[in-house]
């Protein structure tokens, strides 16, 4: 038991991705751990959703190693990543919920899919709905909903089939404070009644925080460091520091955004 | 040296695409061949292909079959020949204009249709969502839409002849004073049935072409709200323009 414990749940090695001639992943190693929170920290841009869509199988990567529980994801042909798919679960930036599909139907889909009977399905939907605080929605349309519920309609969708390992997508992104510390607060309960692995990734420093057992800034293609969330406000790599308090200058090299900035602002 | 770099372009656009109609092609009968084959979402399909475009094909084929009467009633006039109105209507409707109109039609009501709704699934990530919800994008979502056009466009047609014919007759008839006997014999006796299959065996082809020109279009697309819109119109002209062209062939290859 001790074993399983200290091996990694999630272990990636000289993961490399480029689009045409922008490097966005060089040789990214991590490792996560089971049971355990981890959360990327990084730019827009830098490449954090590229690391969950490599890790998913739903973009190729150039070069490296993704093992889940010492199985290596990247050899397995397309059926059986999408059998191993019934252990993930996946929170999207924007919930991607289905439009043609009502509430409950999106929250139970995997369940659905997978042969449970839509009367059990629905009543195990609103089971989770409830758990979100949403438990009088379930036959809405996604079209009704606010970017708030959508937010955790698809939190609800994410863990009704109890997947063992969570990605979470930008979790707080483009909501109000309030709604942030509600979805923050949803993935805290999550982690610690279920002990799921959980892998976020984020520029949302409160939420990093408090979601998190362990951070990682990815800059420059690379992990840079990973600490505990504790540190976050204490540590003083520069790049950190930078990011952390949110300065134009230091060693993030931020050149090219601001140049397209100038372009944009210019045309 | 610009126009040949044009030409160059326009060649390599044209293989990229091939390359990934046939691809997807390939990937969605691959599929065909096991379970689960999702018979509730493919009848919503049909019922979305066939029975929803039924007023748009209906019109067309009534208006073309009225038109083509008419016309071919004046030039048959000039030589005497009016009895063989008919026949040149049901067998340019049977054999040609059926197929391709209806195509056409399909291609701008169905094609646009599965290209904006798979685009738009595309870019919101609902097709990553998909995956990640261990389910088989192409096989949820291309292959009932494949299955449904391909099954719906061969009824659609048969539809089209009839009614069609009907609007020829009706204005041969009722307008044109002709004798219906012998307007009747003369469509039945040169007719053959052979005529009437090689128009099913087009349509069925169509639905092919728009199934998966228009879902490959909308699956693999990208860039917001502007890629759906440009990959909408690109599953709408090259739908119409490969009908156009497989026409041609088809007719070589069946008539020739």
């Amino acid at each position: 038991m001790k074993k399983d414990d200290a091996q990694p749940r999630i272990r990636i090695r000289g993961l490399s991705k480029r689009f045409e001639d922008k490097v966005v992943l060089d040789g990214v190693d991590l490792d996560i751990m089971p049971g355990k929170s981890t959360t990327v920290i990084g730019m827009s841009g830098s490449g954090k959703s590229v690391l969950i869509k490599c890790i998913l199988g739903l973009l190729k990567p150039d070069a490296g190693e993704i093992l889940v529980d010492g199985e290596n994801w990247l050899a397995l042909s397309e059926t059986e990543q999408l059998a191993r798919m019934q252990r993930v679960g996946m929170l999207f930036q924007r919930a991607a919920l289905f439009d043609s599909l009502s509430v409950w139907e999106n929250v139970a889909f995997a369940l659905l899919r997978h042969g449970e009977k839509p009367q059990a399905a629905r009543e195990h939907a609103i089971e989770v709905l409830h758990w979100v605080g949403l438990p009088d929605i379930a036959d809405l349309m996604p079209a009704e909903l606010s970017g708030g519920m959508a937010k955790r309609v698809g939190l609800a969708r994410t863990i009704c089939h109890k997947p063992d390992i969570v990605f979470l997508d930008e979790p707080t992104t483009g909501l109000d404070p309030i709604m942030s510390d509600v979805i923050n607060r949803l993935i805290v309960r999550l982690h610690k009644d279920s002990g799921t692995t959980i892998l976020s990734i984020t520029h949302d420093m409160k939420s990093a925080a408090m979601i998190s057992d362990q951070i990682a800034l990815l800059c420059h293609a690379r992990i840079h460091l990973q600490i505990p969330p504790d540190q976050l406000d204490s540590h003083q790599d520069p790049m950190l520091r930078q990011f952390v308090e949110g300065r134009a200058e230091g060693p993030i090299n931020t050149s090219d955004w601001g140049k397209r900035m100038e372009e944009a602002t210019q045309s | 040296m610009n126009f040949l770099v044009l030409i160059g372009r326009v060649v390599e656009n044209l293989c990229l695409h091939t390359g990934l109609y046939a691809q997807m092609f390939g990937r969605t009968l691959r599929r065909m061949a096991s379970p689960p084959w999702h018979p509730r979402i493919i009848l919503q399909q049909a019922e979305e292909v066939g029975v929803q475009s039924l007023p748009v094909v209906l019109l067309t084929a009534l208006f073309t079959g009225m038109v083509l009467a008419l016309q071919s009633y004046i030039v048959f006039h000039r030589f005497a020949a009016e009895s063989m109105t008919g026949l040149v209507v049901s067998m340019s409707l049977v054999r040609e204009l059926g197929p391709v109109l209806v195509g056409l039609m399909i291609a701008g009501r169905v094609g646009a249709s599965f290209a904006a709704e798979l685009g738009t699934m595309r870019v919101t990530e609902q097709i990553d969502a998909l995956w990640t919800l261990s389910t088989d994008p192409i096989r949820y979502l291309i292959m009932p839409r494949l299955l449904a056009v391909t099954l719906m466009m061969p009824l659609l047609v048969v539809i089209a002849d009839f009614i069609g014919i009907y609007g020829g007759y009706a204005i041969s008839i009722y307008l044109l004073d002709q004798n219906p006997t012998v307007y009747i014999e003369n469509t039945t006796i040169y007719m053959e049935l052979h005529d009437f299959y090689s128009g099913l065996i087009k349509a069925a082809f169509f639905g092919v072409l728009i199934g998966i020109i228009g879902c490959t279009e909308g699956f693999s697309c990208g860039g917001g709200a502007e890629g759906v819109g440009r990959a909408t119109t690109r599953a709408v002209v090259i739908s119409c323009m490969s009908i156009l062209i497989s026409d041609y062939f088809l007719t070589a290859w069946m008539f020739g």
